[in-house]
Order: C-alpha cells, then structure tokens, then sequence
C-alpha cells in the first residue's frame, strides 16, 4: 500500500518537472534582470558591462532631434574587432535596456532597430569583445514622449 | 493573434542583408485606454535570426522596442537562394516565425 503510494507520487513528480521545464527554459533565455532593471547602472551591470571602456569604433547613427518619441530609429555598427553582441540602452527609460544581440556564424555586428524613448535622453551602446565591453553614446532630444498614452 | 511578418533578404558585395517586420502591438505596460485602465504589458522578447538552418543572431529584446518592429541585421556571405528564417516569442509564449530565399 505504501510502496504504491510511493509509486504514484514519485510518478507525479516526474510529470510537473516535466511541464515545468520548458517554462524555466524560456524565463533563462530572456535575461529578466537586465530587462527589469531600471536604472542604465544596474541594466549595464547586469549584463556585465558596468566597466565598460569608451571607445570610438562604435558608430551610432541616429537623429540628433526625433519628434516622436514612440519611434526612434537607430542604427549600430561596432568596428571594434571581434565584437560578440551589441546591446541598446536608453538612459532615461523607465526600463533602460532596450535590446541585446548575440551574433555568431558571419553575422556582422551591426543591428537597426526602431526604439521608444519617453524623453530626451542619451542612448548607450555597449558592444562585447573578446570578453571586454566596449561603449558609446549619443543624445538624442525628444520632441513628444513615446512610453505613456 | 500572432500577425503576418514580411522579410527580405539580399546579397550584395559578399554581404547578405535581412530586414523584416514583425506584427507586434509591444505594449510598454504603461498606456492607458480610453476608460483610463493600464493596457498589461505584452511585447516580444526573443528574436532568432538563422541562415540555412544556422543561428546568426541571437536578440532579446525589452518592451521599449517600437510597435510592429523592424529589424536589420547583416550577415557575412550568403548567396541567392540560401534560406533566411526569422523567429520570435513573446511574454505570452505566442511565437510567429516566417522563411525567405535571398535575392
């Protein structure tokens, strides 16, 4: 009686961590730290990048004044040799990390992406270097915010 | 919920260009609706960017990106007719993905 008791229990076991894992799969992809940091302090932190070096083989191109806030876009290419990833951050945001990509395989360090920016705030780039972390910034100014309604 | 993505791939001087566009409302968490009540967040968070099967990019991405996000990313080689495939999931585990050949 006990031993079958053991049985379907231990049987139950096994069935939860099965559905729970592909759950704990995803939530390890999507570094909810750096995402949920609200300071650009604790984002950069947070990805490993807190001593990032300045440098200026990182090339922002970006409007100088975007009108609206809810659509700036922004264009990276890191010229630093051998770059792994490049991550957005927008230093005034609510949340300020923004984006992150890791490339492999031939791709070029070099991303496009629109972003929101809820006030006039500098973005900060951070590339990743044979384990070193590269940044740069620009200030963009912003004539209507793009985070509330 | 998951709406049509558009992509386009082409090789030009040994560098093959992907730019695509993903259907997405990226709700920062933070909108009202005009009864005044916070619109929950919900917004992409992982992209995947693969060349003949290949990962090449590996983006995770914050509700801060704009709405219906558009993308551009560049990748070594690549020559017409190799395989593109783009991939996304968002907070609510909803993913769309979609293929092209390069140009």
């Amino acid at each position: 009686m006990n031993k079958l008791r053991r049985l379907i229990l231990q049987g139950a076991g096994v069935v939860a961590a099965g559905l729970l894992a592909p759950l704990n799969a995803l939530a390890a992809t999507w570094n909810k730290e750096a995402f949920g940091a609200k300071s650009a302090a604790d984002a950069l932190k947070s990805i490993g990048a807190a001593d990032a070096a300045a440098s200026n083989d990182i090339v922002i191109e970006a409007p100088e004044i975007a009108e609206n806030g809810a659509v700036v876009p922004i264009e990276v290419t890191s010229n630093v040799p051998g770059t792994r990833s490049i991550a957005v951050v927008v230093e005034k945001n609510p949340f300020p990390l923004v984006a992150k990509f890791d490339f492999t395989e031939g791709a070029l360090p070099y991303v496009k992406v629109n972003v929101k920016m809820g006030e006039t705030s500098d973005v900060r780039i951070i590339a990743e270097a044979g384990g070193k972390s590269y940044t740069a910034s620009k200030n963009i100014k912003i004539t209507i915010g793009g985070c509330g309604g | 919920m998951a709406g049509p993505m558009k992509m386009r791939a082409t090789a030009q001087g040994g560098v093959t260009e992907i730019r695509v566009l993903m259907t997405h409302p990226m709700e920062t968490g933070q909108r009202k609706d005009s009864d005044g009540k916070l619109v929950p967040v919900h917004f992409i968070q992982s992209v995947v960017v693969k060349l003949n099967g290949k990962t090449v990019v590996d983006g995770q991405i914050s509700q801060a990106v704009s709405r219906n996000p558009v993308f551009s990313f560049r990748v070594k080689g690549g020559a017409k007719g190799d395989k593109v495939e783009v991939s996304w999931v968002d907070n609510h585990g909803d993913s769309n993905q979609t293929e092209a050949a390069v140009a």
